[in-house]
């Protein structure tokens, strides 16, 4: 099952992204929304893991070069500008993908169904923001710039296709693309310039090609599970 | 962990619910179970109950739709269903959770959004069939669960479940929580 471990990877590696705001948000409001949508994409990523495997096992023992997400989530959090960016990307992307496969009659259909009206509340939380910090001060506006421009060349994977997920992938990037442009005007921002991929023609996150962040998140995320095996509280 | 819900098997003793008078009783019972992080409602009046069917003496299978897909309280549920009805003299009991059709807060009962409100919890507003769910983009107006203004405004999305928004009152100045549509 590629597919599932595509987006139930994608799911699982933002979640624990997110879940390292908890302590550090800026507001308390912010600490409790972040760690709420990653409470959400977990949520998501035990229902894909487990239509690949155990999701545990899945989780916790694969290398590196086994996960199978975009190199887009596992991007480190940066100032609180770049983790809306990431988000503003990654959940306008998700809607639109989950809302067409819940018109599907593949596997992932019950999940997207059920998961797109939560990840609308991503969405809309990112666009709030990306407005807020756009549209505020000179210096919200140019880490909201900084931010969008540093992920931009990340973005380009999010559209190829995955194997076994019946979807126009050139419909949804034009989708997306739109989306993304009306929002940035509306915060009085420009859509970053510049390559949408990195020049490695190896590929990226989907062929198990990670970037060198991806590593110490995962040593982190895995590391309670390896040193005892099977523990539960 | 989620299986397909299999058709529901007809019974030959079968009632309009499609429920033998046991399974409409015992179907009852664990939904009198209140919902662990909304104490003050049960998990029928939640709508969470999607099911439960007599597979033969003693062995039960009652079907559990989240209302998130990450809700926590999901485990509790099924541990306090098992208890009931175990209590209720069935030893085998397998609760399993389904996503298909899912969960809206339209399957919220009246008596169920009567006590939220009660609670202190902004019930949430009915959906627009045709809208899908997700964020209401027109600023509806929520009311205040303890003063009753509809003068109130939305602090964050996300509050202490990630199924509530935070809201606050400009008329009696209290913060709530609004269980917020999906």
């Amino acid at each position: 099952m590629t597919a599932a471990l595509a987006l139930g990877d994608d799911a699982l590696v933002l979640s624990h992204r997110l879940g390292e705001w908890a302590g550090h948000a800026p507001v308390l409001e912010e600490e409790v929304a972040l760690a709420n949508i990653a409470l959400d994409l977990l949520g998501q990523a035990r229902v894909l893991l487990s239509l690949a495997g155990d999701e545990d096992e899945l989780a916790y023992l694969r290398e590196e070069r086994a996960f199978r997400n975009v190199q887009l989530v596992e991007q480190p959090n940066g100032d609180f500008a770049q983790t809306i960016a990431r988000q503003l990307y990654f959940s306008t992307y998700q809607e639109l993908l989950y809302e067409r496969l819940a018109r599907g009659t593949g596997p992932f259909a019950p999940l997207a169904a059920k998961a797109v009206k939560e990840v609308a509340y991503h969405r809309d939380h990112a666009e709030h923001w990306t407005l807020r910090l756009g549209d505020g001060t000179d210096e919200s506006h140019e880490r909201m710039r900084r931010g969008l421009d540093a992920l931009w060349r990340f973005t380009g994977e999010l559209f190829e296709p995955v194997e076994g997920c019946e979807v126009e992938w050139h419909t949804l990037h034009d989708a997306w693309l739109t989306r993304i442009t009306s929002v940035l005007e509306r915060a009085t921002l420009a859509v970053p310039e510049g390559p949408r991929r990195g020049g490695w023609a190896a590929g990226a996150g989907r062929q198990g090609i990670h970037t060198e962040p991806f590593g110490r998140m995962l040593a982190e995320m895995q590391h309670l599970h390896r040193s005892h095996p099977g523990a539960t509280w | 962990m989620v299986t397909p819900t299999p058709a529901a098997a007809p019974t030959p003793a079968a009632s309009d619910t499609g429920l033998t008078p046991l399974e409409e009783e015992l179907l009852r019972l664990a939904g009198s179970v209140p919902d662990p992080e909304l104490p003050m409602v049960s998990l029928a009046e939640l709508g969470v109950m999607r099911g439960l069917r007599l597979l033969g003496p003693g062995r039960v299978e009652v079907e559990l739709t989240p209302t998130y897909t990450g809700c926590p309280a999901l485990e509790s549920m099924a541990t306090d269903i098992e208890r009931i009805l175990h209590d209720h003299g069935v030893p085998e009991v397998a609760v399993r959770t389904v996503l298909s059709p899912p969960w809206t807060t339209d399957a919220i009962s009246a008596e169920g959004r009567r006590k939220l409100a009660e609670s202190g919890i902004a019930p949430p507003a009915p959906r627009d069939a045709a809208a899908g769910g997700g964020p209401v983009p027109v600023a509806l107006a929520v009311r205040c669960p303890h003063c009753g203004s509809t003068e109130t405004e939305l602090l964050s999305r996300f509050s202490s479940t990630a199924c509530k928004a935070l809201r606050r009152c400009a008329a009696c100045g209290e913060p709530f929580d609004h269980f917020k549509e999906l």
